[in-house]
């Protein structure tokens, strides 16, 4: 009986811990979506280049781990921004789909990119917390993942006072709201938009740096934008809280469903609640219902 | 200089837009039936292998082209198409019937998927049939007692009545007539009342609706029009591949058929063959560049999916409605020829449409 709930423990630990990851996902994907409409297929991407410009910062120039946390963090937000500016931006107005095959081609520009400069072997880097782990009552988890939970608690804290406190975040909210409006009332909606982008790059930042030491530095890192849509419509699409929620469920449920289910559910799981979500409650666990105007 | 100068109410929806056109297309088919006798036996199973995803995309486009409705998992209907092909006929089927039910069980398949779309559209659509995809795909590696698993399925030789089709030109004439068939049952599917209501499911539900079509029953049907389609296409694949992995039909492939689709110009038939022309002829092409590149860009690896997404990019920014937009393009520019006017074709300036409430 102990054991079963050591077990269990154990596995809601590590649940937490892969949701959060999931979660911080959710959230720049969700971040991008309430204000510019466009669902993200690049966000994948976006981690594929930290995790690798990270690789190339700590390995190659021999930077410290901050510092190179510091300059990808920068880069890639930078990156983001001037992805909006320069091409998204042009299909405002298109229909959702066009979206959608936007960021597509931009993520395979971006994949093929990042593979012509460092090449199709997967690699590694050392971080402060790599190969340490801590006990707690006979439970043991990877400082690295502790790490991951705290910054993904902090980054969601740090957003949810921007957008309430700060003048930018306040015109975010309302140019996501209505931009027509907001733009009447002095916001300048097309660079705000640009500045969600560059947020949205921050945690894709965040997230991908943090990962890669666990996943191995690798392109197929872009998976993790799957499991991130799953856990987004779980938690309700668009919502914010939404996207927390439903990263950590997800991650909570896979864990459980490879101990507690079949050989090769753990893998599907997550697609399998994306379906079921969509069918029985589609607008999720905490988004908003959807009325169909005509 | 060409009317459009209907004196009968059926001309406004006949087969051919004029004997022109129609003796262009028949000029077309008898070249492609002469084209086996002046190329190499690698060169014709590859052009067999562009037929094939003729039909796939066919396929695609009858569900996102005509109906609407987003697919980004189109791959799991080839993989159904061609495991259950390859089962029946090891099973002892013959080669027409065999392909025949392995359509069906993909229409079966996409009529499963077609249920949910009645509830859910647009993004959550795109979703739905992502994740169905990788369903599809992890089923296959794990089923390992009918898919062979990740160690693969063998396919065989294809033969009807006797005769052998295994061989390049007898494959290649198989794959064309299929391509022949598939293209003229959607032609006049089309310009039946069920294509009709199809395209009014596209352009507005609610219209549609109001009109007396039954929408959700539309939805389902397209769906499993679209799957019979391209499980018909991956009965063909498995012969063109010959040995079946589930590493075959990944993501990549669904990718692949979107990008035939949109490229080819949402919404018309010549664009899904258009696009699927090129799409499949573009490794081909920057294997045959790549000695004039320099050699620190040739050598990469992902040098190909790189120009895979700046064409989609591009096609997306300039030209959304894609190769067969620009054919009408050209054509209209040579029938009208000395008065042709620049802005006849100019997209109109839109405006952000928010379609979080719908």
């Amino acid at each position: 009986m102990n054991d079963f709930w050591l077990t269990i423990a154990q596995l809601t630990i590590n649940g937490i811990a892969v949701g959060a990851i999931y979660a911080l996902v959710a959230l720049g994907i969700v971040l991008i979506y309430k204000a510019t409409e466009v669902l993200n297929f690049a966000h994948g991407d976006l981690l594929v280049v930290s995790a690798f410009s990270a690789w190339g910062l700590i390995t190659v120039w021999g930077l410290p781990f901050w510092l190179a946390l510091m300059i990808t963090v920068l880069g890639v937000a930078l990156f983001a921004f001037a992805l909006d500016a320069l091409v998204i931006r042009r299909i405002a107005g298109q229909p959702q789909f066009a979206g959608v095959m936007l960021t597509i081609a931009l993520a395979f520009m971006i994949r093929g990119a990042v593979s012509m400069l460092f090449g199709p072997e997967s690699r590694n880097y050392p971080t402060p917390w790599s190969q340490q782990s801590t006990q707690l009552a006979g439970l043991s988890i990877a400082n690295l993942q502790l790490v991951i939970l705290g910054v993904s608690m902090m980054v969601t804290l740090v957003l949810f006072f921007f957008f309430r406190f700060t003048r930018l975040g306040v015109a975010m909210q309302a140019a996501s709201q209505n931009q027509l409006a907001a733009y009447l009332n002095g916001v300048r909606v097309k660079r705000v938009n640009s500045m969600v982008w560059a947020l949205g790059g921050v945690t894709a930042a965040f997230a991908g740096v943090l990962l890669a030491p666990i996943t191995l530095v690798d392109i197929s890192l872009w998976f993790v934008t799957l499991k991130a849509l799953s856990a987004l419509v779980l938690g309700g699409f668009g919502s914010i809280p939404g996207a927390i929620v439903g990263g950590l469920l997800i991650g909570l449920i896979e864990q459980y469903a490879g101990v507690y289910m079949p050989d090769g559910t753990k893998d599907i799981v997550a697609y399998l609640v994306l379906i079921a979500v969509l069918i029985v409650r589609p607008h999720g666990l905490l988004g908003e219902a959807h009325g169909r105007r005509v | 200089m060409r009317f459009d100068y209907h004196t009968q109410y059926r001309e406004g929806f006949a087969l051919w837009r004029s004997p022109f056109d129609r003796n262009l297309y028949a000029l077309l088919l008898l070249g492609l039936c002469t084209l086996p006798w002046f190329m190499t036996p690698f060169m014709l199973g590859e052009t067999a292998y562009v037929f094939i995803l003729c039909v796939a995309s066919l396929g695609l486009m009858s569900l996102t082209g005509l109906t609407g409705q987003v697919s980004l998992g189109h791959a799991a209907f080839i993989a159904i198409g061609a495991y259950g092909h390859a089962w029946f006929l090891s099973k002892g089927v013959p080669l027409p019937l065999s392909m025949v039910m392995a359509a069906m069980l993909s229409a079966a398949a996409g009529l499963l998927v077609g249920i949910p779309a009645i509830r859910v559209s647009g993004l959550y659509l795109a979703m739905v049939t992502l994740a169905f995809a990788i369903i599809v795909e992890q089923i296959i590696g794990h089923w390992s007692s009918v898919t062979g698993g990740f160690t693969g399925l063998a396919v065989n030789d294809p033969v009807f009545l006797g005769l052998s089709l295994s061989g390049p030109k007898a494959f290649y004439f198989f794959c064309l007539f299929t391509l022949v068939l598939v293209l003229v049952a959607l032609l006049n599917i089309l310009r039946s009342g069920m294509g009709r209501a199809l395209i009014g499911v596209r352009e507005s539900e609610a219209a549609a609706y109001a009109l007396g079509i039954p929408v959700e029953r539309m939805k389902a049907g397209a769906f499993a029009l679209s799957a019979g389609i391209t499980g018909l296409a991956g009965s063909m694949l498995a012969h063109h591949l010959k040995y079946l992995t589930p590493d075959g039909f990944t993501l990549l492939l669904s990718l692949e058929l979107v990008l035939m689709v949109v490229i080819g110009g949402l919404g018309s038939l010549r664009g899904a063959v258009l696009g699927a022309v090129l799409i499949s002829s573009l490794p081909t092409a920057i294997s045959r560049i790549k000695p004039f590149l320099p050699d620190s860009v040739a050598k990469q690896f992902g040098l190909e999916t790189f120009i895979f997404g700046l064409v989609l990019a591009l096609f997306v920014l300039f030209e959304p409605m894609g190769l067969n937009g620009r054919w009408l393009k050209i054509r209209s520019f040579l029938e009208s020829f000395p008065i042709y006017r620049k802005d006849t074709f100019k997209r109109n300036k839109r405006y952000m449409k928010s379609e979080r409430y719908r």
